[in-house]
């Protein structure tokens, strides 16, 4: 097992190789990328349906160099905890073909979709039963594989096919759903959300719920070129925009003694101590052209100052549950 | 593409995958391609993670290496370069 550096980990082989068929610029392929680095040794994946499943696996190709089960859109945990069974009986039996490793990774990997609408009473059922896998969220905020249509994961405001801006409303009406709040709330006993633009922070959060015995859950932001309107080289930036305005801050919460710890991690620190490098959220709106109703053909200060307002008392609560 | 296609009698069950990825090449979707400018390059390898392909590679003398049968030259190394030595070039 390496030490996670980026030196020790770009001479690591890929997991998920060349030749898939994602977008250009797509920020699934980096998420997965970034965490499968961090497994340690034998692992099994479980994917859901959406993006990654359908452009990695046509028939009769696979860009997977692991063993790699699809399955459909709601039960991706429930697979999970059917496999993380298996080994489980396999090494108390001392037989059969999984017996010989000491350790077996599972990781499951969902849309929002698969998990905020269709596929949470599957990881709420599988959290509860406690099966040792880690569930891995890649969250782009709308059903993007079938044409952008809304989910429940979609922030206020966002204009996607399905709550298109125009006379009558101003994109979603409803607010995103607090996912970490409610997997928390389940006693998760790893909980973290990871970004991209920060690959050693996500590295080592994907080895330490890795190892912690029991469900974790990492929660990662995957902009949407395509959903969220701009141009494919973008995708980091904007996802490095979304944690310096605190619409999606890191941190990890772990449980010590049936009490969630919360932990901001190192590019929200920053942000936490010295509240002047906080960017204000129109830096981040202003990128995409699913939020340009917001400043075309007028902008809408109300609008923008209500926003403002949410993410700041989000961020608020967030800090004092940290202790910052 | 023009080797025959197999048939039911000789599909594996279960609509398991038999062709590794590597045999699809994207390299032809872009209308760019990055150029590594290796005088500058700091051998960060950040590149070879921002890469969402995984078409950048890290050779053994510690320089990245950009694999252009796959790159759809999405740009985002170019646009993430700590210090800005891959620029994005158009295909003639």
């Amino acid at each position: 097992m390496s030490e996670i550096t980026l030196k020790e980990m770009s001479r690591k082989p890929d997991a998920l190789i060349c030749g898939g068929r994602l977008c250009a610029g797509c920020d699934e392929t980096i998420v997965v990328r970034q965490v499968m680095k961090a497994t340690r040794g034998p692992t099994i994946v479980t994917s859901a349906t959406g993006c990654l499943e359908v452009s990695t696996s046509i028939f009769p190709y696979t860009s997977w160099e692991v063993p790699w089960m699809h399955c459909a859109f709601e039960n991706v945990a429930a697979l999970a905890s059917g496999i993380e069974a298996t080994i489980k009986a396999m090494h108390k039996k001392k037989e059969g073909p999984l017996a010989k490793y000491p350790t077996v990774d599972v990781i499951s990997f969902a849309g929002d979709g698969g998990t905020y609408d269709i596929g949470l009473q599957a990881l709420s059922g599988a959290i509860e039963r406690g099966h040792d896998f880690t569930y891995v969220l890649i969250d782009n905020e709308a059903y993007m594989n079938t044409g952008i249509q809304r989910s429940g994961g979609t922030p206020f405001g966002a204009s996607t096919t399905t709550s298109p801006a125009g006379k009558v409303i101003l994109g979603k009406t409803e607010t995103k759903k607090p996912i970490d709040e409610i997997i928390i709330a389940h006693g998760t006993p790893y909980v973290a959300t990871i970004n991209t633009a920060w690959p050693l922070d996500v590295m080592k959060k994907a080895r330490k719920a890795i190892e912690v015995d029991g469900p974790t859950f990492l929660h990662s932001l995957a902009p949407c070129s395509r959903g969220w309107r701009f141009p494919p080289e973008k995708t980091v930036e904007i996802g490095r925009l979304a944690t310096q305005t605190c619409v999606f801050p890191l941190f990890e919460c772990r449980q010590e003694k049936g009490k969630p710890v919360y932990e901001l991690s190192a590019p929200s620190l920053a942000i936490a101590k010295r509240p002047e490098n906080k960017k204000p959220i129109e830096a981040y709106l202003e990128q995409q052209g699913r939020y340009r109703h917001f400043f075309r053909p007028a902008r809408k200060e109300a609008l923008l100052k209500e926003l403002q307002e949410s993410i700041d008392t989000r961020w608020q609560i967030l800090c004092e549950k940290a202790g910052v | 593409m023009s080797e025959r296609k197999r048939g039911w009698k000789t599909l594996p069950k279960g609509a398991v995958p038999y062709k590794s990825s590597k045999d699809y090449q994207t390299g032809d979707w872009g209308v760019a391609k990055p150029i590594i400018d290796r005088t500058r390059c700091s051998k960060c390898t950040l590149c070879h993670f921002f890469c969402p392909e995984g078409a950048i590679t890290v050779r053994v003398d510690g320089y990245t290496e950009v694999n252009y049968d796959y790159c759809k030259g999405c740009g985002v190394c170019a646009n993430e370069c700590p210090v800005k030595c891959i620029k994005m070039e158009m295909k003639k």
